[in-house]
């Protein structure tokens, strides 16, 4: 089982050596990762607070974007591509079973993403320490910031893989990733945020919208990291109305996410006809 | 699909003939496990079709063989070896088997349709196969390619391995193979040997007489029914009477210069299975 896992992960990770994804997913996390670094370096004045942990909020919202995107970007092709290759009615006749296939997929693909996301992070924790020795003091919040983005990611390829599964023609699952990153990434917190504003208070504010923000895993993803940093003061519009959310429930809904997405795209696999 | 029941014995390699369409690579399919049978059964080494057991026995060949563009031949061998439990370093030993060697360590994207098809002729050579389901393993080899793969085949089916492939390239297949099956619009038509199907065809034997000079209208009114083809004499008989016009041929020898006796092609017996149902 294990011998089939790594398999399918070492040919994936040549694949995606070749398809160049690690090189940019690893592009793309340094290059925003220096951006905002450079940017969030301006404010820090007598807040008292260390340079690094400022990063950390910042690199917070930068990961919520782009971990999901990247994630999705690897995944989308995982079933569909196979499907319209033609490579899976063989695959299927060896004796590998499908979860296992996903398995290693996502191995391949979670390390690729560790990879781009040690390498970004690590850049900006660099430049932060370098000019504020003090900065040491953040590292805590960095490591948290690195082990939920990885369950982030893990979630969005678990979900990448149902959607792909689903799609079975890589372009339909390229629409389908691209338009659920921009429904639970980007309308999601607006449209939220739009109905709080609308409610002034009321039991959408005190009821709905917790719930609304644990039941999305980027949302949950933001919502831990920022109350466990005690910088959602220091976040943009949700963070400051999510404040009385406990910390232990948004850290279930980041544990318990990559379950479901891994569990929900097994199962779509299972239903595709060779 | 129905009416369909075959079995394939080990060291036996049958051929799957059948038209476009006819229902070979389903067939194949179910009997994979990648499509499940409405009804009827099916036995693959012993256990269901697709179940794991009968997936570690069965190697397959698909029809137009794909790979993933980006990897190089060694590495989708090395990928199908793992995932059968092989020890991965004989990869390149099986590419050189199939005559790939050479190409190895270049991507499957740059490689040519024989070069793919040997690719997936390779993979099903990993580990001892008991059962070969090979979908159309010939199409697109060049005839010395083609001679090789038999070669291939004639070592496996020796060892014991059970081999079903499909083809319509007839002719090596009649050479190459130990029991014929037909598929014509999701039935089988037919069965058995090529001689058990020519007798069960009776399709007429082509006698071609060439008569010495002058000769040709006295064998005409002897032999009823032959007509003119150009300088010779053609006559179609059936299999029961093709002795007694031998005779009849034989008794004028002094007027004939040559004869040549055809048997129906194996084409034609495959065209009479296969049109019989609705084609």
């Amino acid at each position: 089982m294990i011998a089939r896992i790594l398999a399918t992960a070492i040919t994936e990770s040549h694949i995606a050596r070749r398809n160049r994804w690690v090189l940019i997913a690893v592009v793309l996390m340094v290059v925003f990762s220096l951006v905002l670094s450079a940017v969030g370096s301006a404010p820090v004045g007598g807040l008292g607070v260390d340079r690094l942990s400022v990063t950390v909020a910042s690199l917070t919202s930068l990961a919520v974007y782009l971990v999901p995107l990247v994630a999705l970007l690897m995944s989308f092709d995982a079933v569909a591509g196979e499907v319209e290759r033609g490579t899976l009615p063989l695959l299927l006749t060896y004796p590998v079973a499908r979860w296992e296939i996903l398995a290693g997929k996502l191995l391949a693909h979670t390390t690729i993403l560790v990879i781009a996301l040690v390498a970004g992070f690590g850049a900006a924790a660099a430049i932060a320490v370098v000019s504020d020795p003090a900065a040491v003091a953040g590292f805590g919040a960095l490591w948290r910031l690195t082990w939920t983005s990885t369950l982030l990611g893990a979630t969005f390829l678990g979900v990448g893989y149902a959607l792909s599964s689903m799609a079975r023609r890589a372009s339909g699952a390229a629409g389908l990733a691209i338009g659920l990153w921009l429904g639970l990434v980007v309308l999601y917190d607006l449209a939220l945020l739009a109905a709080v504003v609308a409610d002034d208070g009321g039991v959408f504010t005190t009821q709905v919208f917790p719930a609304a923000l644990l039941a999305n895993p980027a949302d949950a993803f933001r919502l831990f990291n920022l109350t466990a940093s005690q910088a959602t003061a220091a976040a943009s519009g949700i963070g400051g109305a999510a404040a009385s959310i406990p910390m232990w429930q948004s850290l279930i809904s980041v544990l318990v996410w990559p379950l479901v997405a891994l569990g929900l795209a097994t199962l779509a696999f299972r239903k595709v006809e060779p | 699909m129905s009416d369909v029941s075959l079995e394939v014995a080990p060291g036996e390699r049958v051929a799957l003939l059948g038209h476009n369409g006819a229902g070979k690579s389903t067939l194949m399919k179910v009997i994979l496990g990648l499509i499940a049978a409405d009804s009827g059964k099916v036995s693959v080494c012993g256990a269901a079709p697709g179940d794991a057991i009968a997936r570690t026995k069965v190697a397959y060949l698909p029809e137009n063989a794909t790979f993933h563009s980006a990897l190089t031949g060694l590495e989708q061998i090395t990928h199908y070896m793992r995932l059968r439990g092989e020890n991965p370093s004989g990869a390149t030993a099986l590419l050189d088997k199939v005559g790939l060697g050479h190409a190895a360590k270049r991507r499957i994207g740059t490689y040519s349709k024989g070069m793919r098809q040997r690719v997936g002729l390779a993979q099903t050579l990993i580990g001892r196969p008991s059962l070969l389901v090979l979908d159309e393993p010939t199409s697109g080899l060049d005839p010395v390619s083609r001679r090789d793969f038999y070669e291939l085949l004639d070592a496996l089916a020796a060892d014991g391995a059970a081999i079903l492939l499909s083809s319509h390239a007839l002719t090596e297949v009649e050479a190459r193979t130990d029991r014929l099956l037909i598929l014509s619009g999701g039935r089988m038509v037919a069965r058995g040997t090529l001689p058990d199907l020519r007798r069960e065809a009776a399709l007429p034997v082509a006698m071609h007489i060439t008569a010495h000079n002058g000769y040709d209208a006295d064998i005409l009114t002897a032999l009823p029914g032959a007509i003119r083809v150009g300088r010779a004499l053609h006559i179609n008989c059936s299999q029961s009477e093709k002795l007694a016009t031998l005779a009849k041929v034989a008794g004028m020898k002094e007027k004939v210069a040559d004869i040549e006796v055809v048997p129906p092609s194996l084409e034609d017996i495959y065209s009479h299975f296969s049109r019989r149902d609705g084609q």
